[in-house]
């Protein structure tokens, strides 16, 4: 279990990296915890591997009124102390281990893409979004995708050829909100058999499923919270796999929603001092 | 006895190296050695039509590819059936590179030898190999069917065959018992597979300099490799030397030998004239190294009003995988384990052993009474279901009672011996153990549940093992004995006893595992058997050199041995400390010399000691040195038992099962380090909560190993594994002097029999198979 | 193409010749002779191979050498006093008989340095998290938490 060969770059800020993406392709290579894996198994062979972890201004967490933006080189393990995001912060607890998150980092969860994973479904539940640079007629440019359009399926985000995801941006909860994150998994820091993230506010409540589709499953539950469960059962898709049926899958993120729900409107009314 | 080491918890005399980074496994030996890598088949059943290595070629560092028709003959043959038995009819074991056929994913094909493991690895991707899938058989279902075949000359993909059967004091069998018990119940149960997965994987290295082999494995026997490689190399014994090094786990994986690799990396080292070295990755060890415990078993059982078992009739399938190098022993022991501490009136047992496309299976930590003990504890608590009784009580209706031993069961045993319980208290055992989870203060609530399971292990099977006992001139006691260690703490464990037979300080006592260099005469670590059967051959072989020491230190203190005592490496006369002579000067005085090298030596010499001019230096029948060998050759097994209990919660939406409390008591005899037989019941549960909860093989019906990474196949981290509270009996065994009975196994064997009678007993829903997950429980509740 | 790297390791520069897919797991092992740290899985899992980076736990499995060029790295051969002696997590182990076949010991070792580092005086849920990405088949994990424990009580007396 060795990596293939491939050629390496190590470039050494923004426009070198975008350069190199956009003449040779290749993996960006940040922390690792996902890709480095799959090379050391050889279900992955890329001619060129990117490595952005020298490339200066990348790891920045920024917090404003409006949220966080966190850079493509924040690991997740400088995510979660930081403490930014309530919501961040607790899905990342609940990513692999410790060793992994001191590595891994939080855009390169996102563009991983896993339906499973826990990160995609807080930007999603957020309506976060990615800023995805590229080297274009000799100048980088920008564009921002919403977390609605990023996870296009299993494995894939709308992080195009050539492009590098430099930073996402979480909102903050609204003034009077509450958040919470449940899921069961098989192992403790295993990737999740089902799982669900809630925000519930003032104007009414959503929530994110994760490991029941292609990627995390948005279902806006309005401010009837009893018939969630029911409702996200309908909402989603899951997988028979060997770890869970779909069918328990698809009840258990039922009964994970509601408990997601039940613990942000709780926290939600603390908020408020209600 | 002055030096009452023998049952301390002493610390580890291994530890210090290991907890720097200066223990040596297999990888961190041979830093120059080229490295090899395998080709494997990515089918579980096909023909090989055609190997092409040209692509691989120009592969950078690339030293050498090998197909099977590259090997010369002898090293080209069919690797040995291990243990033959008479049931077993169709034994098959695989060729070290595939000849023609193929029959599990992960077989080895190719091997390549390069500079490192990269470039390996890069000419294995490289390597294009031409097969004709054939069909595969998945599961012991297909298996039985007999329409496919694992190999063509095996009708009905069945290799082994195999009834025993007691009969009851009236001589009838377990069918008429049955048939005539006022009642009966029957049943079919699940169990599926694991295996043994240690950390560190298989790995080989060797080295050959024109004349002698030196090769160094990562076994559970290096004897008995030794005499493998010697006979496949065609190499004089004495030329061929093994020795396991540092071995990361084994759990019974490594006891399998030769492995393809064993053979190859040592006969490509004197093919090449380099050393060569395999190590093994993870994926490697998933698809090609063994796996246990995947049986279906049908039960019959008759009993009467108080749940006494009148007759057992178990018919049990047994998954062998594509090929039988380890014999039938694994399906043997379930057969005779099941019966556990009780005595059924009449048993018929009976075992079929099918070939699947899969990796083929040998012993794992229990070996097959796990299987045994679930279908016999899953029974016990049917009976007591049936009749509205308390588990315990029906239990404590079936043992056999403390003034029945020694108790034959009346069926062979795994070492071919008779199954004879030779000590044990079960009523006592069971006391404890409900004490010790409060079993009957246990308040039951929906979700909440409590179950228990007993067993009985065989351990410490023959043939022998060895113990070699130096006395050196600087007082330093240098144990040796040919089986290996793993972990088990065998450095510890052997110089305890050594130090306290021959009255020395610990400190003075070194003891080498598993380097034939040491001791060439060894069977190997399995079956619990490390501190039963080499233990008393060291306590043996100490107390021949005790023997010879007080003869000699007699002569020199001019007093009778029968008045010599050893304390703190010094001989002396009781009663009379002043009169007393070092073992140091025993050493120097028990080997006569020309020539000194130190002021001790000198009292040695020729002129210098007044030795009777008309005896030889070294009398007849005498051998100059103060060492001793001896051999401990048990009868028959001893038998250690245990008895488990656990409190496990289920949530109800979802259905996840947490244990919340886990409780062993636990009997192996005479205890040499209570610390190290507590680490192995720990260790053991631990690997029984994996079995019972988490893990497990899952094949797809292409005979694709579908989980064959740590990503997948889930051993429990220390979030998933509870505390576990433990219990000690002490019954010695009447079988060996030190009065000790094996514990390696003990906590691994009734886990899933437990976990299945908590969770049967929190959900009121009958749990016949196991692992159990909680999707799996979501869809029992289903119905 | 070979990259010319430096690593501190255990606070001595080394230098190495690594091609860049070279794991930081193998140039440790192979490359600089430091054999301590051990590989289980390859597909960082098991933890076996777990080293400090700058002072925090990584899988060097899963790590290449060369992007950790310059880094600050401390294997388990580094855990030791300046003067030799075992650390207070290594001697608690041994006191505790957290380890039976010790191929997952540095592993732990080292992620348990840290973990006291960051957290003093853990309590058994974050000991028990503070492990749970190392996977042991020997002990039960039963008395390498306790060795936690006894480790952050000599750390507390020898502080």
């Amino acid at each position: 279990m060795k990596p293939p060969p491939f050629t390496y770059h190590a470039p050494r800020d923004l426009p070198a990296a975008l350069r190199t993406l956009a003449e040779v392709g290749g993996k960006v290579l940040a922390g690792g915890q996902s890709l480095i894996p799959m090379l050391n198994m050889r279900l992955a062979a890329p001619g060129h591997v990117v490595d952005i972890n020298r490339v200066a201004g990348l790891d920045g967490i920024e917090v404003s009124r409006a949220g966080v933006t966190v850079g493509a080189l924040a690991r997740h393990a400088d995510v979660e102390r930081a403490g930014a995001h309530p919501l961040l912060t607790w899905a990342l607890k609940l990513v692999a281990h410790p060793a992994i998150r001191n590595r891994g980092t939080v855009v390169g969860s996102l563009v991983h893409a896993d339906p499973a994973a826990e990160l995609p479904a807080v930007l999603a539940v957020l309506g976060g979004h990615v800023r995805v640079a590229r080297w274009d007629c000799g100048r980088v440019t920008f564009r921002e995708i919403p977390a609605a359009e990023f996870f296009v399926g299993p494995m894939e985000s709308a992080v195009g050829p050539g492009e590098l995801a430099v930073s996402a941006f979480f909102p903050a909860l609204e003034e009077g909100s509450g958040a919470a994150f449940h899921e069961v998994s098989r192992r403790h820091g295993d990737y999740a058999l089902a799982g669900a993230c809630a925000v519930v506010g003032v104007a009414g409540a959503r929530v994110a499923c994760i490991g029941v589709g292609g990627g995390p499953v948005v279902i806006d539950v309005g401010g009837d919270l009893s018939s969630a469960a029911a409702r996200v059962r309908d909402a989603v898709d899951p997988d028979d796999d060997i770890h869970a049926s779909a069918a328990y899958r698809r009840h258990l993120v039922g009964v994970l929603a509601e408990r997601a729900l039940r613990d942000a409107a709780r926290e939600g009314a603390a908020a408020r001092g209600a | 006895m002055t030096t009452k080491l023998f049952g301390a918890p002493v610390q580890r005399r291994e530890d210090p190296r290991l907890l720097t980074g200066q223990g040596r496994y297999l990888d961190d030996l041979g830093r120059d050695a080229l490295a090899a890598a395998f080709v494997r088949s990515p089918h579980a059943h096909a023909r090989v039509r055609d190997i092409d290595v040209s692509g691989a070629l120009d592969v950078e560092g690339l030293v050498a590819i090998y197909t099977w028709e590259d090997l010369p003959e002898r090293v080209g043959r069919a690797l040995p059936l291990l243990i033959p038995h008479p049931a077993l009819t169709h034994g098959r074991t695989a060729y070290p590179l595939a000849r023609d056929v193929v029959r599990h994913v992960g077989e080895p094909v190719v091997m390549v030898v390069a500079a490192d493991r990269y470039a390996a690895e890069d000419a294995c991707a490289l390597i294009e190999v031409d097969y004709e899938p054939l069909k595969p058989v998945v599961g012991i279902e297909e298996a039985v069917q007999g329409a496919q075949l694992v190999h063509e000359d095996v009708p009905g993909n069945v290799g082994a065959h195999l009834v025993q059967e007691v009969a009851a004091a009236d001589g009838r069998g377990a069918r008429e018992a049955i048939e005539t018990s006022p009642h009966t119940l029957a049943f079919r149960l699940d169990i599926e597979r694991s295996a043994s997965m240690p950390l560190e994987g298989r790995g080989v290295y060797a080295r050959w300099d024109g004349r002698d082999l030196r090769v160094y494995s990562s076994t559970q026997t290096s004897t008995s490799v030794r005499m493998a490689v010697a006979a496949a190399l065609g190499l004089p014994l004495p030329q061929v030397e093994v020795i396991a090094p540092d071995v990361g786990g084994g759990f019974g994986v490594k006891i399998v030998h030769p492995w393809p690799e064993e053979v190859l990396v040592p006969w490509a080292a004197m093919t090449l004239g380099r050393e060569v070295k395999w190590t093994e990755d993870r994926r490697e060890h998933f698809v090609s190294s063994a796996h246990e415990r995947g049986q279906v078993q049908y039960v019959r059982v008759g009993f009467d009003d108080d749940g006494r078992v009148l007759g057992l009739d178990v018919t049990i399938l047994h998954d062998h995988g594509a090929y039988t190098p380890y014999g039938i022993i694994v399906p043997i022991v379930t057969s005779t384990q099941l019966l556990g501490p009780y005595k059924p009136g009449a048993y018929r047992v009976e075992f079929t052993a099918v070939y699947t496309n899969t990796v083929q299976v040998t012993p794992y930590r229990g070996a097959g009474r796990p299987q045994g003990v679930f279908c016999m504890e899953r029974t016990m608590d049917k009976i007591a279901r049936y009749l509205g009784k308390d588990r315990t009580e029906v239990r404590a209706a079936n043992f056999i009672r403390p003034d029945e031993f020694p108790y034959d069961q009346g069926m062979t045993f795994q070492d071919g011996r008779p199954l004879i319980y030779d000590s044990g208290n079960y009523p006592e055992m069971l006391r404890m153990i409900k004490e010790l989870i409060g079993w009957d203060t246990f308040e039951r609530r929906p979700g909440l549940g409590i179950g228990i399971g007993c067993y009985v292990e065989g351990t410490g099977v023959g043939p022998y093992e060895g113990g070699h006992v130096q006395i050196t001139s600087d007082g330093r006691v240098h144990v040796s004995t040919g089986l290996t260690s793993q972990g088990q703490g065998h450095e510890t464990a052997f110089a305890q006893i050594a130090a306290t037979e021959l009255g020395v300080p610990i400190e003075r006592v070194s003891v080498v595992t598993g380097d034939t260099r040491r001791f060439g005469y060894a069977v190997g670590t399995f079956a619990s058997r490390a501190a039963v059967v080499s233990g008393n051959a060291i306590a043996l072989a100490c107390r021949k050199v005790r023997e010879k020491a007080l003869r000699i230190a007699a002569d020199a203190l001019e007093a009778d041995p029968g008045d010599l005592d050893i304390a703190d490496g010094i001989v002396h006369v009781v009663g009379a400390p002043s009169a007393a002579v070092p073992l140091s000067t025993v050493a120097v005085l028990a080997n006569p010399l020309r020539y000194a090298f130190d002021e001790e030596t000198a009292k040695a010499t020729q002129f210098a000691t007044a030795a009777a001019p008309d005896r030889p230096p070294v009398a007849e029948g005498e051998e100059p040195g103060l060492e001793g060998r001896d051999y401990y050759s048990p009868i028959r097994s001893t038998f250690a038992a245990g008895m488990h209990a656990a409190i496990v919660e289920t949530d109800p939406d979802t259905a996840e099962i947490k244990v919340l409390r886990y409780a062993v008591v636990h009997d192996c005899g005479r205890l040499i380090n209570p610390m190290i037989v507590e680490g192995q019941i720990h260790g053991g549960v631990a690997q029984g909560i994996g079995g019972a909860l988490y893990e497990r093989m899952v094949y797809d019906q292409h005979g694709q190993l579908v989980n064959a990474s740590f990503m997948d196949f889930l051993m429990p981290y220390a979030t998933e594994i509870p505390r576990v509270e433990t219990g000690h009996l002490e019954t010695p065994s009447p079988l060996n002097p030190l009065g000790i009975k094996g514990a390696g196994e003990a906590g691994v064997i009734p886990v899933s029999a437990v976990i299945a009678s908590a969770v049967e007993d929190a959900e009121g829903i009958e749990i016949n198979r196991m692992p159990i997950s909680p999707s799996e429980l979501f869809e029992l509740r289903m119905g | 193409m070979e990259h010319e790297i430096t690593l501190v390791v255990n606070g001595t520069a080394r230098r190495a010749r690594v091609p860049a897919r070279r794991l930081l797991s193998d140039c440790l092992r192979h490359d600089l002779g430091l054999t301590g740290t051990h590989v289980g899985c390859e597909h960082g899992v098991c933890g076996c191979c777990t080293v400090l980076l700058d002072g925090r736990p990584v899988r060097s499995c899963l790590t290449f050498a060369v992007t950790v060029d310059g880094a600050e790295i401390t294997t388990v051969e580094g855990l030791a006093d300046r003067d030799g002696r075992m650390s207070a997590v290594q001697r608690a182990f041994a006191e505790c008989h957290g380890l039976q076949c010790g191929f997952c010991t540095p592993g732990f070792l080292c992620t348990v340095t840290a973990l006291l580092k960051e957290n003093p005086a853990p309590t058994d849920d974050e000991v028990v998290e503070g492990i749970a990405g190392n996977l042991c088949r020997c002990t039960g994990y039963q008395n390498i938490v306790k060795a936690v424990h006894r480790a952050a009580e000599l750390l507390a007396e020898e502080a």
